[in-house]
């Protein structure tokens, strides 16, 4: 039988001030794919990462994680958080390589002694995401997308399958964002599942394979073709989202009917384009500079 | 020159009281720095502030019913960090306003009963230490707690500074991330009554902060600063403690101000280093230590 990576199973969130962050969310991740994690602000998304992290104990249903309550899952170090930037102390004390180290934290004793295979793991970690050159620099002492690349090595070295990261695209330029997505889709396709939570709807047909829309709970989840449409984001997002749509007579002098709709949070726009009622979605490419959107 | 040591170093020695007072300066010294560089990482200055004032009705309360002090002591100062947190959770205060209230209601408190109650307690000793009057069996009691946190959060440091810097890793990692957080006050409040006798604890606090914020401002890696945080710490409390002797001057207050001198010092030094190190690396990283 081929098991899910992360089960979700009517999961609920109520936080001790009585706030219900999240109810019944149910859904079946599986490896080898990016999966988007969509949702205004105070969704409920980092809730959802949170218990998957085990960092809250879900008030009902259960989450597992290869068949294996949370708890277990985390002790084989099956589980890697990338931090929301404005989460870290970026005055911290630390050098790059002591983040990445962290990751093979669980792998050593109870004194947290590396070994030699744990500085092997953490110098193939910075080599992988090219970072090797930044070793010794304190963490607040590079860019934004050079700061992401740290935590996604500390992810590598830890060698979780499964990897969660929150917003890694705020404060990074189009090109990191970019390169970023490129640095996933290969830990993707190597058998990882990759649950990314991101405002940025425009980047999220180009480089999730399922997406998962929440507010408060679950309003839908499945391959990006079929479930990223207007309709469900319109739920997902409400009044939330500027919205500009140039139809047929509009765009065109001769009779085509089909119509461009723009919907965007700010960041990058998601393009629908075709009759109303069965518009696609059209993948944007944003270039540095010029920031042209085109499709094809 | 020999003359010299041996008249500043070596005289104080020969009183039984001033080894006394050197060994606990050391030891309290040793356990308030290592502490001191998680405090300030963590942002815990006011929780620590909190617990020590908190400790105050504990020493009353634990002499009228014949317990051991330090028994008392720990008991209220770990009563004020739980309960400030239980508060936090189901009120809608904020922590700092939450904690401020139960602390200084515990010290408030504390010197009712201090006031009413006949003892052999001196309040202001309690408030400010008598480095110089510790008792063998003050220093064996506060000794061997100092020497005991010292060794679990030297040889645990990775944890916890991995608890600091990213809790939600640790989680992750399966660190019983709460556990580490009652540790945490755990030790704070066994920090504080270590020091209670020497240092008083009102200047405990200063004890608590300087050296990690000293460590912080001049290096860019945990050992490091947990190594200078310990050695200022070390260098004052045996400084104030022998100088004390040749001055005729109150110790603890006497080693918070070589605290805070050095302090300044560390403010100058790390001015430096963080503008040598934004010419290195471009304007992107200015917002680094300070
Ligand atoms: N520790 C907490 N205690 C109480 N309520 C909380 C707590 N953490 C989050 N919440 C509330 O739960 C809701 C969901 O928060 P969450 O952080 O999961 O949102 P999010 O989707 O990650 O938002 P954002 O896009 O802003 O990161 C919010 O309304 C928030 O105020
Ligand atoms: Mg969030």
């Amino acid at each position: 039988m081929s098991q899910a990576f992360i089960h979700l199973e009517n999961v609920g969130v109520v936080y001790p001030n009585g706030h219900h962050a999240l109810e019944g969310v149910t859904a079946d991740l599986s490896p080898g794919t990016i999966c988007g994690l969509v949702g205004v602000n105070g969704a409920g998304k980092s809730t959802l990462f949170k218990s998957i992290m085990g960092f809250i104990t879900p008030t009902s249903g259960k989450v597992e994680i290869t068949g294996l309550p949370v708890k277990q899952a985390l002790k084989k170090n099956m589980v890697s958080y990338v931090p929301q930037t404005e989460e870290v102390d970026w005055n911290f004390p630390v050098l790059v390589e002591d983040v990445v180290m962290m990751g093979r934290y669980g792998y050593m004793n109870f004194l947290r002694r590396p070994s030699q295979a744990d500085k092997k793991a953490v110098d193939e970690a910075l080599q992988r995401v090219g970072m090797q050159d930044y070793r010794k620099r304190q963490i607040g002492e590079l860019s934004g997308g050079q700061k992401k690349r740290v935590f996604v090595a500390r992810a590598l070295a830890q060698g979780g399958k499964i990897i969660l990261l929150d917003e890694p695209f705020t404060g990074v330029d189009i090109k990191t964002e970019d390169s970023l997505i490129a640095l996933f889709r290969i830990l993707a396709e190597e058998g990882r599942l990759m649950l990314v939570s991101t405002h940025n709807l425009g980047s999220v047909p180009g480089f999730c394979d399922t997406v998962m829309m929440v507010n408060k709970t679950l309003l839908a989840y499945g391959p990006v073709e079929t479930t990223f449409t207007q309709d469900n984001l319109a739920a997902a997002f409400g009044g939330m989202l500027r919205h500009h749509q140039l139809m047929g007579d509009e765009l065109h002098d001769d009779p085509d009917a089909r119509g461009v709709t723009v919907l965007t949070d700010d960041e990058r726009p998601l393009v629908l384009y075709g009759e109303q009622g069965g518009q696609k979605i059209v993948r944007t490419k944003e270039t540095a500079g010029e920031g042209i959107g085109r499709h094809d | 020159m020999m003359e010299l040591i041996h008249e500043y170093l070596l005289e104080p020695l020969s009183y039984d009281f001033m080894q006394r007072a050197l060994l606990i300066s050391l030891l309290i010294g040793i356990v308030c720095s290592v502490f001191s560089c998680f405090l300030i990482l963590k942002g815990w200055s006011l929780m620590g502030d909190a617990v020590s004032h908190a400790i105050l009705p504990g020493l009353a309360a634990a002499y009228v019913i014949g317990l051991p002090l330090l028994v008392g002591a720990f008991a209220a100062g770990l009563f004020c960090a739980l309960s400030t947190g239980y508060l936090k959770n189901n009120s809608r205060v904020r922590e700092d306003a939450v904690m401020g209230i139960v602390f200084s209601a515990m010290f408030a408190l504390g010197l009712v009963m201090m006031t009413r109650i006949e003892s052999d307690v001196h309040l202001l000793h309690v408030l400010f230490g008598n480095v110089l009057g510790i008792s063998s069996s003050d220093l064996w009691q506060a000794g061997s707690i100092a020497a005991i946190c010292s060794a679990i959060m030297l040889l645990k440091r990775r944890d916890l500074a991995l608890y600091c810097f990213d809790p939600a890793h640790a989680a992750v990692i399966g660190v019983p991330v709460k556990v580490y957080h009652f540790g945490l006050l755990v030790l704070l409040a066994l920090t504080v009554v270590s020091a209670l006798k020497a240092a008083g604890i009102i200047l405990v606090i200063a004890m608590l902060i300087a050296p990690g914020a000293i460590g912080f401002m001049v290096t860019r890696s945990f050992d490091r600063m947990l190594m200078v945080a310990v050695s200022a710490s070390v260098f004052s409390c045996l400084g104030g403690t022998i100088l004390s002797f040749h001055l005729d001057a109150a110790t603890a207050p006497l080693i918070v101000v070589i605290q805070a001198i050095l302090f300044l010092l560390a403010l100058v030094i790390g001015k430096r280093t963080s503008h040598s190190r934004k010419g290195e690396h471009g304007s992107g990283t200015a917002a680094t230590a300070g």
